[in-house]
């Protein structure tokens, strides 16, 4: 089980990395997404991964797992989910204000190409 | 038993207060939100007087939460170094707000108020806490909020800057929580000074990876803090938002450097075992090069909002120089520089604010003449000798304590010369903006934007730290050095910290895996 828990969570880590290198708004915000739950699956495996175990300490039980990472893992996911949704809203407001879905607002690919002519305005009145 | 609360009221109050905000409506009760945020804001410096004053008695404080024993509960720390750091947020805070309403910022967005009180909150909190994922967790309380801040008002420049702000600090936080991770699962405790104990008696075999942890904070608080490789983000984003945000903003940064200073005292300092003294050897050379980065950014701007941001990351590199020196002189003289800045920093952005609306704009090219020019000229000087660190002002007081500290170091010539040589670039910028922005004029006649006295208050008394600095440079320096003193005995800290603990002995080993203890 550790192998493919640690696999899932390179694989995460890796995708979410690649995708926050592109330079589009979406895709960065699908990257920064998967990292999130490659972190959060990190965090609850620091725990030590162990099935069918409560995370009670009781007397007579003597097979436990650590509760705080669960813990800590509810407090990362509920922090992510409202930073992923700033930065989804932050992504639509940049594509209107800037025109672009580019993370720096520039203009590429085919507007590039055209020399960024009338149809390419970076304030998007025409497209 | 009576529990003494006081030390939870610095997060408290603009807690309470940003809520009780948020029920006001803004747009018809302007008025009414204005007057309880400046009550809020005004009432932290008596409450952080006070905190300070009795680490000067007692040392070290702790506030237990919940009542549950320190290292399986929350403990709030208030030792010389967070109480000074309290009490700076809320000396910048009533100036950055008194600006923000006087220059009608609350009136562009919705929010500012209970946003602002948020954002104290976030700061004060990370300045308190006692505990490693609850710094991840005050981080990200004051990270939203400036998020939010930092965008109030909208308009291009903003989102642009803001966009890659937010993608770096979430991608930090994520840097932020494998950290943790690491940490946590070699050591099984997130309270700092159990942390320490424990790193102190770490096995050989997770030398390593607790080595890495510690680095993997490093980057966090140095990206937080404009490190070298990771300051990209800030001369756009602190150069594009409104000028008493800003101003706050000048606070932000000093949080990276804050938790620098904690963490790497505390957990892996001198006597961590495996992980000792490891940030210092990247400290050192990664700040003496932010330094020299930032005086040439300095250098290119032409933009007087820039070339303040640009000295943001200046102050960093001074500031972590200092502390990669890690001697008690250089820490002190850390502090004491940490106070001049962020004072001196976020007055610069008040009054580059002023300047900007007699001019027309901020940038260097000819405009119309300013309007007061000996009042607007007269306080720009002010602000320009302290920055560039001259004699008298209080710039000049840090730079001189920290080139003394580094008189024994083997990085002598290195220290001495990044830093004087910057220190001549930084006059050289500063003084042809200043030519630039008050003598390169227009044949027109000024515009009709006087600044009144309520505009200028908070400008000048932030700008008033640079003479007062000095004039309180005796007592000043004796606290930064007590600080100092304090920030090298890790162990008192902890004691204070575990006063309370009577659960669990200390373990002399690494943590025991869950699920495979009898």
């Amino acid at each position: 089980m550790e192998a493919l828990i640690a696999v899932v969570i390179g694989l995460l880590a890796a995708c979410g990395v690649y995708l926050l290198l592109r330079a589009r708004t979406f895709t960065v915000v699908l990257g920064l997404m998967l990292l999130s739950y490659a972190v959060n699956l990190f965090l609850l495996a620091m725990g030590r991964l162990a099935l069918h175990r409560p995370p009670i300490l009781e007397a007579g039980r003597s097979a436990y797992t650590d509760p705080v990472p669960q813990a800590l893992v509810l407090t990362a996911i509920v922090i992510g989910f409202a930073m992923t949704a700033f930065a989804i809203v932050l992504a639509l407001r940049a594509r209107r204000d800037l025109g672009s879905d580019h993370v720096d607002g520039r203009e590429t690919g085919a507007c590039a190409e055209s020399g960024g002519g009338s149809e390419c305005r970076p304030d998007g009145s025409s497209s | 038993m009576t529990v003494d609360h006081s030390l939870i009221l610095p997060i408290l109050l603009p807690f309470v207060v940003g809520i009780a905000l948020l029920s006001i409506d803004g747009d018809r009760h302007l008025a009414w939100q204005r007057r309880l945020s400046l009550l809020a804001t005004a009432a932290a410096i008596p409450l952080a007087i006070l905190l300070l004053v009795t680490t000067v008695d007692s040392g070290y404080r702790t506030y237990v939460l919940g009542h549950w024993p320190a290292p399986f509960g929350i403990v709030l720390v208030l030792d010389r170094l967070s109480a000074l750091m309290v009490l700076l947020a809320a000396v910048v805070a009533l100036p950055a707000l008194w600006s923000a309403i006087g220059a009608d910022t609350d009136r562009q967005g919705r929010y500012f108020h209970p946003l602002f009180q948020f954002q104290l909150m976030g700061l004060n909190g990370a300045f308190l806490t006692g505990d490693l994922f609850n710094l991840f967790v005050f981080f990200e309380i004051l990270l939203i909020a400036s998020y939010s801040l930092l965008l109030h008002g909208g308009g291009r420049e903003r989102i642009r800057a803001g966009l890659h702000y937010v993608i770096l600090n979430l991608t930090g936080s994520a840097l932020f929580l494998i950290a943790i991770g690491v940490l946590y699962g070699l050591t099984g405790t997130l309270n700092l000074a159990e942390l320490a104990v424990r790193v102190a008696h770490a096995s050989a075999a997770d030398a390593g990876l607790i080595r890495a942890g510690a680095l993997l904070l490093l980057v966090v608080f140095g990206l937080k803090a404009a490190l070298l490789p990771l300051h990209a983000w800030l001369p756009a984003a602190y150069a594009n938002t409104g000028a008493p945000i800003a101003a706050l903003f000048a606070l932000l940064t000093k949080v990276g450097v804050y938790s620098i200073i904690r963490v790497f005292t505390l957990a892996f300092g001198s006597t961590a075992g495996p992980a000792a003294d490891i940030a210092a050897p990247w400290l050192l050379p990664l700040g003496l090069a932010t330094l020299l980065v930032g005086a040439i950014g300095l250098l290119a701007s032409w933009n007087l909002r820039r070339l303040i941001a640009y000295s943001v990351i200046v102050s960093t590199g001074m500031l972590l120089t200092a502390i990669g020196l890690s001697t008690a002189a250089s820490l002190s003289a850390a502090l004491v520089y940490l106070i001049h800045t962020t004072l001196i920093t976020a007055g610069m952005f008040l009054l580059a604010d002023l300047i900007a609306e007699q001019r027309g704009h901020a940038d260097s090219q000819p405009a119309p003449p300013v309007a007061q020019p000996a009042l607007l000229g007269g306080l720009f000087f002010v602000g320009v000798v302290a920055m560039a660190g001259l004699p008298p002002l209080s710039g000049f007081l840090g730079k001189v304590l920290l080139l003394q500290a580094a008189q024994d170091s083997p990085a002598l010539p290195w220290v001495w010369g990044i830093v004087l040589s910057s220190g001549l670039l930084i006059i050289v910028a500063l003084s042809r903006m200043g030519s630039q922005l008050f003598w390169r004029t227009l044949d027109s006649a000024a515009l009709p934007v006087h600044a009144t006295v309520r505009r200028l208050f908070p400008a000048v008394a932030l700008l008033a730290a640079g003479p007062l600095l000095v004039i309180l440079g005796q007592p000043l320096i004796g606290y930064a050095s007590a600080t100092a003193q304090q920030l090298r005995q890790p162990a008192a800290y902890i004691e204070a910290s575990l006063a309370n603990r009577h659960l669990a002995p200390a373990p002399a080993h690494a943590a025991p895996v869950p699920g495979t203890t009898p």
